[in-house]
């Protein structure tokens, strides 16, 4: 038997590995990350004042969309074959789902790096509060890897599959996306964004402890 | 045992020793498959006890017993994207082994020249090889081999009853389900039919 973070490392450098061959997040969700804030501009027309007032919310919303397709992207695709010889490689449920979501949460990062110069380039948003814009990047990737890998894990336990992922997800999301956008917002108009993180990091931290306690049970199930 | 309000399993009573090589025969959803897997610690019993390893896998336990299983499904459960070495070492990794066996196990079972190859692209008799590498490797105490013969050509038959003797000269025991009776039987130190989820 290996240790805990062995295994969780197992499991990230699997999915990482299968990413990279199958480029699913590089070659499919990227791109079209990337045309729906293309698309945006070309819908409402290109007045500068509006791309600059709605382009860091339409970043965010865009992440938290597409977010969760890649943090559920290989749950859905996984056999059942697959999941009997993880259990019986002695991988704990919680390993795995720690693995899983950083698999996800470091795919997550550059999904959000790669769409914010996108962003930037195409709404031409003002740059306030932009030092921040690192730590909220990590803490969205964070939170949206762990709520995606948990929500993940419930459906595969029953018959809806993949169409109750929105639904789990979407109402939980709202504290990241409020927390994110909040935060520059509240930088733009000179305030502290301190609660703002915090939120983020709370929700993020509860995600975690739900994850790794519910791992267990939500494998049996499955 | 049961799956929604359709029994699977019933009164099953099924005691395996070391050294033996138990058969288990039956028909399309007789409920061989979910007998394997109970075994395997995969799926719980809704009432009763199952003891594998002396722990009752109702309990946490058995989280300490599951790398002493090998079991190998009807389906393959190698990642396509992955190569058939770097999905046997992806096992090796998780246990603790020398990633080395991986390559060492797929050499035994005839598949030295397809370990770089990614498990979409070989065929599905490679993709059983490659599981019986990985049982190999693993060197279980308890074999459970669903089916082991489909898709098999007479050389991987062999290779079945090779690793089954193998299991059972090291100490462990062997259960292989099938329609196969003649073949299984090659192998087998007893028997048992199922039924309608009953055992006979």
């Amino acid at each position: 038997m290996t240790g805990f973070w062995t295994q969780a490392f197992t499991i990230t450098r699997r999915d990482l590995m299968r990413e990279r061959r199958s480029g699913e997040v590089l070659w499919v969700t990227l791109p079209f990350g990337a045309i729906a804030l293309l698309l945006v501009p070309l819908a409402i027309g290109t007045d500068v004042r509006t791309l600059e007032a709605i382009g860091l919310g339409m970043f965010w919303v865009i992440v938290m969309l597409f977010g969760v397709l890649i943090a559920v992207r290989q749950t859905n695709t996984e056999t059942q074959a697959q999941r009997d010889q993880v259990a019986l490689a002695g991988i704990d449920p919680a390993a795995g789902y720690v693995g899983r979501s950083l698999a996800s949460f470091l795919l997550l990062v550059v999904f959000e790096s790669v769409l914010v110069v996108v962003t930037i380039v195409l709404y031409d948003i003002p740059l306030v509060g932009f030092e921040w814009m690192p730590l909220v990047i990590v803490l969205v990737a964070a939170g949206l890897s762990l709520l995606g890998t948990l929500a993940a894990g419930i459906v595969s336990t029953g018959r809806s599959g993949a169409a109750l992922v929105p639904l789990l997800v979407a109402p939980l999301s709202v504290p990241l996306l409020i927390g994110a956008t909040q935060t520059f917002e509240s930088l733009r108009f000179g305030r502290s964004s301190l609660a703002w993180v915090l939120l983020m990091t709370v929700v993020t931290l509860l995600l975690a402890v739900a994850g790794v306690l519910s791992a267990r049970p939500l494998q049996e199930t499955g | 045992m049961r799956v929604g309000a359709t029994h699977i399993l019933r009164d099953v009573s099924l005691t395996i020793n070391d050294g033996d090589a138990i058969g288990i025969f039956g028909g399309n959803g007789a409920g061989k498959t979910t007998l394997l897997r109970l075994i395997a610690t995969l799926i719980l019993p809704a009432a009763g006890t199952a003891n594998v390893f002396g722990v009752d896998i109702a309990t946490d336990d058995r989280y300490n017993i599951r790398t002493k299983i090998g079991y190998v499904g009807h389906t393959p459960g190698l990642y396509p994207e992955m190569t058939l070495s770097e999905n046997l070492g992806f096992v090796a990794h998780a246990m603790g082994t020398d990633p080395a066996e991986a390559d060492r196990s797929l050499t035994a079972v005839g598949l030295a020249g397809a370990a770089d190859r990614r498990a979409e692209v070989c065929s599905h008799g490679m993709q059983r090889r490659a599981e019986f590498a990985r049982v190999l490797m693993t060197k279980p105490d308890l074999l459970l081999l669903d089916e082991p013969h489909s898709a098999l050509d007479a050389d991987a038959v062999e290779l079945v009853d090779a690793l089954v003797m193998r299991t059972l000269d090291a100490g462990g025991a062997a259960v292989l389900v099938s329609h196969d009776k003649e073949r299984v039987l090659r192998v087998a130190t007893e028997f048992v039919e199922i039924s309608g989820g009953t055992l006979s």
